[in-house]
């Protein structure tokens, strides 16, 4: 705090007139905005300290975020329907596995079944497993009918499909029935968990970066009493007094924001590799979900805003109380 | 300009430091407040200032009666009061012009300006040139001038000070003295507490006695 940039910061005059009031309003503005980046950087450890907390602080939510987001979008097109695979006793002729499929269809439970020959199925299987080659060592399809069922919607609950499912287990011509895409359901509830852990942790660290910026403030403000009283003492207002802080206040939460946003943008740099191998892996491919403009903007000007926030209730509390001695 | 009516101050801790004060200076008067330590000159001072309110009794400033007025008002009423005090209560961490910029920077008078009147406050008080030094590179009588430039810089149209002279020896003080006289003469209504018997002596000006939280006397005495 030893060079007064409040003073020394400033623009050609106004006049008096209603732009000149305008450019004077400015120019204390621009003082003080430029007067508060300046003690920031004469005590850098100290404020490199304050933003990287605030940055770590913004940056877990918004990394939480983004592995929710992520997920999703992975699991977004297993679709949210809940499918039977019926397997069909080997071996079944096509007439016996048609006449099977259109029993099931009938029933009131089913709103669609499909019936899949076991050739479609080794085709299928050839295209997506990955292990074509492998295939065309086999001599005969191994692959059963198998009958493909979407329940009716009132009957495509956790517990209606279970239901159906025991009961298809019944018919003779069925070997096997897996509702495979419950698990997807159970999935998605537990991201829809997640999500609302985000917005609480969200939360919970915004009160943590308002309490970071008041303490810093109140200690710059500590360390300023006797600037603050002998201001007070000639006139200046508490909101000529706050205005400094309230910049330092803005400037720590914006560094803290920019801090953030690049630690997620490292983040998933360092992902990236080893998600899209993994994605190979399973033939599949992938692109990591990252922060869009919309979110990008928000994680800065939230900090922002947090830092500002913070300053002013701690200076609006502490100002009031230091009045000049005499 | 100035008007005590019957002001009764008593501090939280229970000191009583005025009672029954009354006393008024028209504008463009100037005037010692004289009295023991503890009579009560500081206390007069600080009420003039707004730092105090009066417990009872009135205090018009500058055509404000300061019990009645609002917080968010005071700062704009100090504004119009200059305040010299004995240890000068200088910012020792910023040059002599950010010092005696300071109230014009709160009044958000553009920068240009501000040069052009910080120079001329320094000139009348003698220290023009010396803008970018530290208060601690001056001596005591300088740090007193750039305290009082830094009180005269809005033109108040009432300065006060406190023991002003208190730790310079007779030379400078006296020096200080003309100082305040010189504003006096352009029409700023002056009010200096002070015990030093040599200044008193030189100058012919009204004296407002206190003694114990009420006015002793109230007179003109020739040089």
């Amino acid at each position: 705090m030893s060079l007064p940039e409040e003073l020394r910061a400033a623009r050609p005059a106004g006049s008096r007139t209603i732009g000149g009031a305008a450019s004077t309003w400015l120019e204390r503005h621009a003082q003080s905005l430029v007067g508060s980046l300046g003690r920031l950087a004469r005590q850098p450890f100290a404020t490199l300290l304050t933003i990287a907390v605030i940055g770590i602080a913004l940056a877990l939510p918004a990394a939480l975020y983004l592995v929710v987001a992520n997920m999703r979008a992975v699991t977004a097109d297993l679709g949210d329907t809940v499918q039977l695979s019926v397997y069909l006793r080997i071996p079944t002729t096509e007439s016996q596995a048609k006449k099977a499929a259109s029993a099931i269809q009938a029933r009131v439970e089913v709103e669609q079944a499909v019936l899949v020959s076991p050739d479609e199925g080794l085709a299928e299987f050839r295209a997506l497993s990955g292990i074509g080659e492998a295939l065309q060592a086999l001599t005969e399809n191994p692959l059963p009918w198998v009958v493909k069922v979407r329940p009716a919607p009132p009957h495509d609950s956790a517990a209606a499909v279970e239901a159906l499912a025991a009961e298809l287990r019944q018919l003779e011509a069925v070997e096997l029935v897996e509702a495979d895409t419950a698990w997807v359901r159970r999935l998605h509830a537990i991201l829809d968990t997640l999500r609302q852990l985000v917005f609480l942790a969200g939360a919970v660290l915004a009160a943590g970066v308002l309490a970071i910026v008041g303490n810093t403030i109140r200690l710059e403000i500590n360390g300023r009493r006797a600037e603050i009283e002998v201001t007070k003492l000639v006139g200046g207002s508490n909101a000529f007094v706050r205005r400094p802080f309230l910049y330092s206040g803005l400037w720590q939460g914006l560094g803290g924001g920019l801090l953030a946003v690049g630690l997620v943008v490292i983040g998933l740099a360092a992902i990236e590799p080893p998600a899209a191998r993994l994605a190979s892996a399973y033939g599949a491919s992938f692109t990591l979900i990252g922060l869009s403009m919309r979110e990008w903007l928000a994680i800065v000007g939230g900090g922002a805003l947090l830092g500002l926030l913070g300053a002013w209730l701690v200076a609006a509390y502490h100002l009031q109380r230091i009045e000049p001695r005499a | 300009m100035i008007r005590f009516d019957r002001v009764f101050k008593r501090y939280p801790n229970g000191r009583e430091a005025l009672s029954e004060l009354s006393f008024e200076l028209e504008t463009g008067e100037m005037a010692f407040l004289t009295g023991h330590s503890g009579a009560g000159k500081s206390t007069v001072l600080r009420l003039i200032a707004l730092l105090e309110r009066p417990t009872r009794g009135t205090v018009v400033v500058n055509g404000r009666n300061t019990a009645a007025l609002r917080r968010s008002a005071i700062p704009a009423f100090r504004r119009r009061v200059g305040v010299v005090f004995q240890d000068h209560r200088l910012l020792d961490d910023r040059p002599v012009f950010d010092n005696v910029a300071l109230p014009l920077a709160i009044a958000g008078v553009p920068r240009r300006e501000m040069d052009k009147r910080v120079r001329a406050a320094l000139d009348q008080v003698g220290l023009l040139g010396r803008e970018r030094s530290f208060p601690l590179e001056l001596s005591a009588g300088e740090q007193q001038r750039v305290g009082i430039a830094r009180a005269v810089i809005t033109k108040p149209p009432v300065l006060i000070a406190d023991e002003p002279t208190g730790n310079l020896d007779p030379d400078l003080a006296l020096e200080v003295m003309n100082l305040f006289q010189r504003f006096n003469a352009v029409g700023v209504t002056v009010v200096v507490a002070t015990h030093d018997v040599h200044l008193l002596e030189r100058f012919r000006v009204r004296r407002i006695h206190i003694e114990q939280g009420r006015l002793a006397s109230s007179s003109y005495v020739a040089a």
